[in-house]
């Protein structure tokens, strides 16, 4: 069984967690990845121009159905919620949830809703507990929950509520996550 | 509509499902079957029309609204709602999503006065479809931006809402007063010239918007899943409405508006929406393209 999607939420620190994330992923990565790094609602595309420099698979702002394409890499725009379909990305405006929009539990939700046990979700560093609900019907749906561990991560608020309430299959050091989605996604046999 | 038919009906969307989620899925799960016939039963018992809203964030707003009622189940919420006209009023409103602010993405406006406006100073008379308009705050944003440029006189806005009680509160322009420091943060980003204050009076903990942005504005009922055409317009802007409808209704949302515009007629949608992964792709070129803003080809 192939991973589809990999859905990675983080908050404060994020960059430069995302930044050695995806440093470390090959030109030939086998699934998508979409991401939630809460930020202002009036910032620019400063943020996925500026990760660009640091990784060699494309970086897109989500629009509106856009498609799901395998070794690319999906943020969810400001101010808006991103929300997984079968195959492309939805947005939405709905109420923030946990104080967040783009919330990290939206897309995770979503996520595994579609794909069920074809999502890993990472949580990396983040100074709230938007995630935690998401990650576990992520576990619920038969994903693989991967969290950095709260000692490597800057705000480590959010690792150590997920490693809490969730039964995460890996708590790793942020330099150890992207050998292993690597790794996983290997092992699935794509 | 005899009993037969309905059935058919019924039994399409699962068919088109189905063959949408090949190789994945194959059929329905339990949960999806329930939000199908939820939705399915609202429009056959009242006409509303959710069958080709987009999956994941009907599904969200179905499950805040069980919360909110206390039900714990879809199957029982959709018993209720066929039986209990006021539940179904009340989901109705928990499905559609009204979150809009004046001069919500600034930079849009700052665009629109420089690319859209100088077009329209070219015409004697001009109409303005604002479609999905809700609570009415960026109509009369635009109202403020035209009436700056010296070109609101020359105007007429139609502003729609499916939603009547949004559009009560529309038509007053009576807001809340807190929110008019962001609401002013907002209009000087978006190239305002004036002070803001001068657009409304307090009133205890409102802010009445002054009644000349009005006189220009017709706000009406326009469902754009199941209503038509009713006029010719110069700018059509529909932002952040058509991310709630699957593709293919997003494609014939824009068939009816390609068909509502004049030629070179200007086309507003939302930061985050497109035209490029629709029908009508190559029918428009970009005016201001991040801030989407297209204009119809001849």
């Amino acid at each position: 069984m192939a991973y589809e999607l990999i859905a990675i939420g983080t908050s404060l620190g994020g960059l430069s967690a995302l930044k050695t994330l995806l440093r470390s992923l090959p030109t030939a990565f086998p699934a998508a990845l979409a991401i939630v790094q809460h930020r202002h609602k009036e910032s620019d595309q400063g943020l996925s121009s500026f990760l660009q420099k640091f990784t060699v698979l494309p970086v897109h702002e989500v629009e509106d159905k856009e498609r799901i394409q395998p070794g690319h890499v999906y943020f969810a725009p400001p101010d808006y919620h991103l929300l997984v379909e079968y195959g492309y990305f939805s947005l939405s405006v709905d109420e923030p949830v946990c104080y967040a929009r783009p919330s990290i539990d939206v897309l995770l939700e979503s996520a595994s809703d579609v794909y069920n046990e074809r999502v890993i979700g990472v949580l990396l560093t983040g100074a709230n507990h938007d995630g935690v609900q998401g990650l576990l019907s992520l576990k619920a749906r038969g994903g693989t929950a991967i969290v950095q561990a709260p000692d490597t991560a800057e705000s480590p608020i959010l690792p150590a509520a997920a490693i809490a309430a969730v039964d995460v299959d890996w708590v790793l050091p942020l330099a150890d996550i992207a050998p292993r989605l690597i790794h996983l996604c290997a092992a699935a046999g794509v | 509509m005899g009993f037969g038919l309905n059935l058919c009906i019924t039994l399409t969307p699962l068919t088109v499902a189905r063959t949408t989620c090949a190789g994945s899925v194959g059929i329905l799960k339990p949960d999806e079957v329930d939000i199908h016939l939820l939705i399915e039963g609202l429009y056959h018992r009242y006409g509303y029309d959710f069958r080709n809203y987009a999956k994941a964030s009907l599904k969200r707003r179905i499950h805040s609204f069980l919360k909110a009622e206390q039900l714990s189940s879809v199957p029982e919420l959709q018993a209720q709602m066929l039986r209990d006209r006021a539940c179904a009023d009340r989901l109705l409103l928990g499905l559609t999503v009204n979150t809009t602010a004046m001069f919500r993405d600034p930079s849009f406006y700052v665009a629109f006065r420089q690319q859209v406006v100088p077009l329209l100073r070219t015409y004697p008379f001009f109409r303005i479809w604002h479609a999905g308009c809700s609570t009415g705050q960026e109509v009369y944003s635009m109202a403020i931006l035209l009436q700056e440029e010296g070109l609101y006189h020359r105007c007429r806005i139609y502003a729609t809402d499916a939603n009547d009680r949004v559009l009560q509160t529309a038509r007053q322009g009576i807001y809340p007063y807190k929110q008019m420091q962001e609401y002013t943060q907002l209009y000087l980003k978006a190239g305002g010239r004036r002070t803001f204050s001068e657009y409304y009076t307090a009133h205890y903990n409102n802010a009445i918007l002054r009644p000349f942005l009005r006189e220009r504005i017709v706000f009406g009922e326009h469902n754009l899943v199941t209503d038509g055409s009713f006029n010719e317009f110069n700018v059509i802007i529909c932002r952040n409405v058509l991310i709630y409808f699957n593709q293919t209704l997003q494609n014939q949302v824009h068939e009816l508006f390609y068909n509502s515009l004049c030629k070179f007629g200007i086309l507003g949608l939302g930061k985050q929406e497109t035209i490029r992964f629709t029908k009508y792709e190559t029918a428009y070129e970009d005016l201001a393209k991040a801030e989407k803003l297209y204009r119809r080809r001849n």
